[in-house]
């Protein structure tokens, strides 16, 4: 049994003639320990497969099962539950909260986890020493670089160990020297820690430390191929 | 979850300060202003009724002219004469005291000190209709009444402006060319709700006031007490009755003087000062419901940048009754503290202005509850309700939210 897995799930967007179809049906399964990039061209539904894949959206039709529980017959109560014990997530825009400082960001959810103080800031701090960011806690959303943000993100989504990430673009605002860092810290995560890994990506070097590569196109799975993964410097 | 909840609620209110304060200031104008109004509203009522009660209750005023209140036509009907209040005296029953009024602004001086103060002349029934004790000395007698002695009795106001803390009783005054004996001082009753100082009198027989200072036999009016248990209608039938002869008015002719009961007079007062706080009490009502439309305003302003945030909060994993419960306690502290912060200052405004408009400060518990009520009801539904929606999409289409 996978630990994901969608099946036919299509998902269309508007109504009638403004109608778009973002996903024509995916069929796609992901092992429990495995670390997936998922490409494709701009618009291809990468996104939207996430989005899904997150709990954050739903799919017009089909379905997704979480280990052995259908996802489109949980309420919305029981779909918060399953992001905040299970799933970590990287918006493609990062999404932090506004005039909040790095830490506040990134402790958010072990708050709604109910983690007590003093863990709560020991884990942040250390999430943000791992991506690059010791020193700069105290900071606000608007006082970080692009690429400053999008570690924060990082750190929020890999802050509670979950057993899925889900990042979208996690290395667009980098440079070659941080993304190959970011790499690095997820290929960890995926080693030592055994946190299943999805993410988007155009670029080939990034994709060269997953072990298995889906291409997008038009809003299906185009090719799924195992891959080698590069050697990580020890 | 509750504490968690709390500390993310006031994370979120210490974030936004700016967008905290404003939400405060709408709700503090609101409740300042119409807890203010309607306290100094109910302090004008109720001075006005404590003036009247410290009148006596069972008191009817005659007055010459036709009725009470501007532009009452007083100037062709003619005064009465000491005889009028000796035969109603003499033929209404049921009547305590009969006291005839006649009097003049003077100014009185002793001990090197001068003041202006009302010459009160009366009969010793003025102080009894008048509900007045003494606080030393005596009243003038029957015979001082009949001579019109140069005696008096003097308020506690002019005590304190001729004597300073000295008991006047056994001093002299003089009052014009002549020289007055102070026989009797009165308890003060203080200011009455009309910012006259009812102590600021000298009291003397009314043939006295009559020979030395009016130089007439006129009697300005006449104050009647009823007792207890006697209908005050019925006297007021009889002495209309009696007027009416003795001043020999023609059937269907109207009335040259009017008889007022004291109860009447409170009564209209007291509707005037009440139908006054009622419309300050809605001028302030405006004031609520502008500031309440701040508050919406700057709670609509808000709703986009919070869609996201409640976007971002529920993609992280929170619940929506989480998200929904911080805001509610958002809502409910800065409304209640906007609403505790109002209704100390109104306090505080209230106690001052009541101060300077002379009126007693009336705490009104109701009207704080209701103002604080009202803020609190229009924070809480702005504040929540937007929240409400937002918390409904899912995250995805919460973090589109333009
Ligand atoms: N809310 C929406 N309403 C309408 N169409 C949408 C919406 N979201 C996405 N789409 C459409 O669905 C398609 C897939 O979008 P998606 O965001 O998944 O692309 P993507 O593969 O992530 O692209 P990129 O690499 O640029 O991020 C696009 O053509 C987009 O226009
Ligand atoms: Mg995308």
């Amino acid at each position: 049994m996978s630990l994901l897995s969608l099946q036919s799930v299509t998902k269309t967007y508007g109504q009638g003639q403004a109608a778009f179809q973002a996903l024509a049906g995916v069929d796609l399964a992901v092992e429990a320990g495995d670390f997936v990039a998922v490409m494709g061209p701009s618009g291809s539904g990468k996104s939207t497969v996430m989005n899904i894949l997150g709990c954050l959206d739903t799919p017009s039709s089909g379905s997704y099962l979480f280990q052995d529980v259908h996802v489109e017959n949980l309420d919305r109560n029981q779909r918060a539950l399953l992001r905040r014990h299970y799933l970590g997530f990287v918006f493609q825009g990062f999404n932090l909260l506004a005039r909040t400082s790095a830490l506040e960001n990134v402790e958010l959810p072990l708050l709604y986890r109910g983690e007590p103080v003093a863990a709560r800031h020991a884990a942040a701090r250390a999430a943000l020493e791992q991506v690059g960011l010791a020193g700069w806690e105290t900071h606000n959303p608007a006082e970080l670089s692009g690429g400053q943000q999008q570690r924060v993100a990082i750190a929020r989504a890999i802050v509670t160990r979950p057993t899925v990430l889900l990042a979208d673009e996690p290395t667009g605002n980098l440079d070659t020297r941080r993304s190959h860092e970011i790499m690095e810290l997820l290929t960890r995560l995926n080693l030592e820690l055994g946190i299943t890994v999805l993410m988007v990506t155009h670029e080939p070097d990034m994709a060269a430390y997953a072990r298995r590569v889906v291409h997008f196109v038009d809003g299906r799975v185009d090719s799924d191929q195992r891959n080698t993964p590069r050697e990580t410097p020890a | 979850m509750i504490w968690n909840t709390l500390l993310i609620a006031l994370r979120e209110i210490r974030r936004n300060l700016l967008r905290a304060f404003l939400t405060i200031l709408g709700i503090v104008i609101g409740v300042l202003a119409v807890v203010t109004m309607v306290t100094l509203g109910n302090g004008a009522t109720q001075a006005v009724s404590a003036q009247v009660a410290s009148l006596g209750s069972n008191l009817l005023m005659v007055m010459p002219g036709q009725r009470l209140g501007p532009g009452r036509d007083s100037a062709g009907a003619p005064s009465f004469k000491l005889a009028d209040a000796e035969a109603i005296r003499a033929q209404i029953p049921g009547l305590a005291g009969v006291a005839p009024m006649a009097s003049s602004q003077v100014t009185v001086v002793a001990g090197g000190q001068n003041w202006s103060t009302t010459i009160q002349g009366s009969s010793r029934d003025w102080f009894h209709a008048g509900a007045w004790k003494l606080a030393s000395g005596r009243l003038f007698n029957e015979g001082e009444e009949r001579a019109g002695a140069a005696v008096c009795v003097v308020g506690e106001r002019v005590r304190k402006e001729l004597f300073g803390k000295q008991d006047p009783v056994g001093s002299q005054i003089r009052v014009k060319q002549f020289v007055c004996d102070v026989v009797g001082l009165l308890q003060a009753k203080g200011q009455s709700g009309m910012g006259r100082d009812q102590d600021d009198v000298v009291v003397m027989p009314l043939r006295t006031v009559q020979r030395r200072l009016t130089g007439s036999q006129d009697v300005a009016g006449l104050m009647i007490s009823v007792r207890d248990g006697v209908s005050t209608s019925k006297v007021q039938q009889q002495l209309e009755g009696l007027l009416r002869e003795r001043r020999h008015i023609a059937d269907l002719e109207q009335d040259n003087f009017n008889v007022m009961d004291t109860r009447q007079i409170a009564e209209t007062l007291s509707g005037t000062t009440q139908v006054l706080t009622a419309l300050l009490g809605a001028v302030a009502a405006v004031s609520l419901l502008v500031g309440g439309i701040g508050i919406m305003n700057i709670m609509l302003v808000s709703v986009t940048e919070r869609t996201r945030e409640i976007g971002i909060r529920l993609a992280i994993g929170a619940l929506e009754q989480e998200v929904l419960l911080q805001f509610l306690i958002e809502a409910v502290v800065l409304s209640s503290l906007g609403g505790l912060i109002g209704i100390l200052l109104a306090t505080g405004l209230s106690m001052v202005l009541a101060d300077l408009m002379q009126v007693p400060y009336a705490f009104d518990p109701g009207i704080n509850l209701l103002a604080f009520g009202f803020s609190a009801a229009i924070g809480v539904i702005f504040g929540y309700f937007p929240a409400r929606r937002a918390a409904r999409l899912d995250p995805i289409e919460a973090l589109r939210h333009e």
